[in-house]
């Protein structure tokens, strides 16, 4: 799979999985998803703050109305998915596991678009009018954090940005919904990567792929050519697809410990993320659907498909034809990162990048053992933390001890727990403790 | 169906190695090895390896029956402790010294330190340096190689190379005329069960990196230190100095390097420290070796920087991303 076409760039540390799982929908185009009989739309879809709910009960909503709105710079307004009546606003199974206040939708069938959704002329617009666009439809980073795009597109005037890249590594095993986006929908990329462009200020992009998704490569080469948008070919190497080993890779630029991007001049952006701007900008469609890849072995027909906000996740297992046993664990996001969910009631959000269904011969039971200083989870820490001080400074309760070997700097790839012969808990360890030394400190 | 749904916190995927796997690993890279032994030295071998690999399952299981612990011999690594034991005695060691040697390396080495993982010195190391310095005698009568003989009587006595060599350099002031390094190669000297053959030991190193049960960095510094000291030596002095590939087939420098040294428990956590560390091994191997009164020196180097440890990791912590300009 290692394709040797490319001279591949990477990052140090990191691992290879064996299998990255992509077969199951790396060949399948985007499908679109029918309407669900309910929409569940929380209100917190973004970091930052939760959206103000400005509908109720029994409310008649039309298709890209704004439901709830912003809560401050770093919040976002939430828009109906369709047209529809309210029937509740209630707590429901949030994706990322807990209870959250959602606004519950039931559709009427006509799908009605709002009226007054308008688009502008980039070229005659000014930035600050893109950028109200872009908030204005609900835009956030479609890799998973779900990070608002307009606050990451207005850094401040100290911070000179000379480096625009785009995120379509994809390093998850499973997810392929980047992929099919970047080969189907390449022009309303590269559309939305020239307004990105725009309002930053650069005249180069550059597109960073791992060679696993050879044909999104080539396309993009191909069509980036004469638009100032350039493909960099990554080794597989997780998880090359988070932003600080994403830029080390393309530009050996090493983003300061507890720094952003902008602190050594760089935006990155998602491939999905900059689509969507595309559709804000030029059309004033704001952000209800995006695309889902829906894999796993015990899925009857795994696919990738264009979902709309709100869909619950049992109504696209349906749509893949059902399961072929009983799931065992349900995922929101990929396996590496995304959280275990109990149940499929939780809905599609603006951060979902997948749905994945593990049966029994993905799960194993597992018993913990002593830490047997293989020194694995070391050599794998793509932050060059070593995990086993932190689980054992945390185990005994030091949380000094845990923040001076600087656990605040993990990002929860999970690396170091793959690799673990001994099973040790070790990711779940350094949130407890990253958890622990934000408790100290306030 | 809600009610079987695991909920349990990321990364849901795993690499399916196992401590166990990684114990078991080590254990099939020592068979070349142990076939190498039974056609070298016959039975008396056999009875070594079983002996200790017996004793040492046996007295972790009554520990862990003592203590009231869950039984953790399935985790092979008494097993494993057992066959490296027996890898480093005479092949004539009586089976009452394996016995001691399991007591040394289990209980004392391994167990009193907090058990697996918690060890400060490798255990079959820790049980060699006892047995030889509480019966220097046995454990230093040294057998030729006989073919497949059914008792140690059979073997005919022989001294190592490494005491030849001091033999020699007693008697003459210089080191003996000629040394046949194919046959120590190969297998053909006296010396501990398992450290004679070096192409039979490599084999089992070969699947140990292709396993990714060892890295490089412990073997080659090892080596590296010890072949540049020894060759630095040679070239001042040929004739009190033996040559480094002496020095690399013969003793337990192969043994060490790649089973002993490379022992996860007892050697650093991180790439730079492991260079530091075979470094210090190789070094010290070949002072003890040419300065020392013992004739070989692999293990007590190999112990002596399992006591630095704990000092090397410390100075070799890994620089966190994003703080190096901050250092700088």
């Amino acid at each position: 799979m290692e394709s040797t076409k490319y001279d591949a760039k990477s990052f140090k540390g990191g691992l290879h999985p064996p299998d990255d799982f992509k077969h199951f929908t790396d060949k399948k185009a985007i499908e679109v998803c029918p309407l669900p009989e309910e929409l569940i739309i929380p209100l917190s879809q973004h970091i930052g703050a939760p959206a103000k709910c400005l509908v109720k009960k029994g409310d008649e909503v039309k298709k890209g109305q704004v439901i709830a709105e912003p809560a401050g710079f770093v919040s976002l307004p939430i828009h109906a998915s369709t047209s529809g009546t309210v029937k509740a606003v209630e707590m429901r199974l949030h994706p990322y596991g807990t209870d959250s206040m959602c606004v519950v939708i039931e559709p009427d069938g006509n799908d009605e678009w709002v009226d007054g959704l308008e688009g502008i002329d980039p070229e005659k617009a000014t930035i600050d009018e893109i950028k109200a666009k872009i908030s204005g439809a609900g835009v956030c980073g479609m890799g998973g954090a779900a990070f608002p795009t307009h606050v990451k597109l207005s850094p401040p005037d100290d911070k000179k940005i000379d480096k625009f890249l785009l995120n379509g590594v994809e390093c998850e095993p499973f997810l392929t919904a980047d992929h099919r986006l970047m080969l189907e929908q390449t022009d309303r990329m590269m559309d939305g990567i020239q307004l990105v462009k725009k309002v930053l200020g650069v005249d180069e992009a550059c597109i960073g792929i791992e060679v696993n998704k050879p044909d999104a490569i080539d396309k993009c080469t191909e069509v980036g050519k004469s638009q100032g948008v350039k493909v960099t070919p990554l080794k597989l190497q997780y998880p090359q697809g988070c932003e600080k080993r994403l830029i080390d890779a393309e530009t050996g630029r090493e983003v300061p410990s507890g720094g952003l991007p902008m602190d050594v001049g760089v935006v990155v952006q998602n491939v999905g993320t900059v689509a969507a701007v595309s559709d804000a900008v030029r059309e004033g469609k704001p952000f209800i659907e995006r695309v889902v890849t829906i894999s796993g072995a015990i899925v009857k027909e795994p696919k990738n498909l264009l979902v709309r906000i709100g869909t619950p996740m049992s109504f696209l297992i349906e749509q893949c034809g059902g399961l072929t046993e009983e799931a065992v664990k349900i995922i929101h996001g990929g396996p590496m990162m995304g959280n275990a969910l109990p149940s499929l009631d939780a809905p599609v959000c603006r951060g979902t990048s997948g749905v994945l269904l593990f049966g029994k011969d993905m799960v194993r039971e597992t018993k913990i053992g002593p830490c047997i200083r293989c020194g694995r989870c070391v050599s794998v820490c793509p932050v060059r933390l070593m995990p086993t001080t932190i689980y054992s400074a945390i185990s005994y309760n030091e949380v000094e001890a845990a923040e001076e070997a600087c656990a605040n700097d993990c990002v929860e790839c999970g690396c170091c727990g793959f690799v673990c012969p001994s099973n040790i808990p070790l990711v779940q360890a350094i949130r407890q403790a990253k958890n622990a030394i934000w408790a100290a400190k306030s | 169906m809600e009610n079987q749904i695991i909920l349990s916190p990321s990364p849901h995927l795993e690499s399916g190695e196992s401590t166990q796997r990684v114990m078991l690993d080590v254990i099939i890279a020592m068979v070349p090895a142990c076939i190498a032994t039974v056609f070298f030295f016959g039975m008396p071998a056999v009875i070594v390896m079983a002996a200790c690999t017996i004793f040492c399952v046996a007295a972790e299981w009554a520990c862990n029956k003592i203590m009231k612990q869950p039984t953790t011999i399935c985790d092979y690594s008494a097993a494993l402790t057992g066959l490296l034991l027996a890898f480093n005695l005479p092949p004539s060691a009586p089976i009452w010294m394996c016995f001691v040697g399991a007591i040394f390396a289990i209980p004392m080495a391994k167990v009193i330190f907090g058990g697996l993982g918690y060890n400060t010195f490798n255990p079959a190391l820790v049980a060699r340096t006892a047995l030889l310095i509480s019966f220097p005698a046995q454990m230093t009568d040294w057998r030729a190689p006989g073919g497949f003989v059914t008792s140690a009587a059979d073997l005919k006595s022989m001294a190592t190379p490494l005491g030849e060599l001091g033999t020699s350099l007693m008697l003459t002031g210089k080191i003996p005329e000629s040394f046949d390094l194919a046959a120590y190669f190969l297998g053909n000297q006296a010396g501990c069960v398992g450290a004679a053959s070096s192409l039979a030991l490599l084999l089992g190193a070969v699947y140990m990196f292709y396993r990714k049960v060892i890295t490089w960095e412990t073997p080659v510094s090892f080596i590296g230190a010890a072949m540049v000291l020894s060759g630095l030596l040679w070239m001042i002095n040929p004739e009190t100095n033996a040559n480094p590939i002496f020095h690399l087939f013969t003793g337990g420098m192969i043994l060490g390097a790649f089973f002993m040294a490379t022992d996860m428990v007892t050697s650093p956590l991180s790439s730079k420290g492991m260079l530091i560390f075979g470094a210090g091994c190789g070094i010290l191997t070949i002072l003890i070796r040419v300065y020392a009164s013992f004739p070989e020196g692999v293990a007590f180097a190999i112990l002596l920087m399992n006591s630095a440890v704990p000092i090397i990791d410390r100075y070799t912590k890994p620089t966190v991303f994003g703080t190096s300009a901050q250092k700088a």
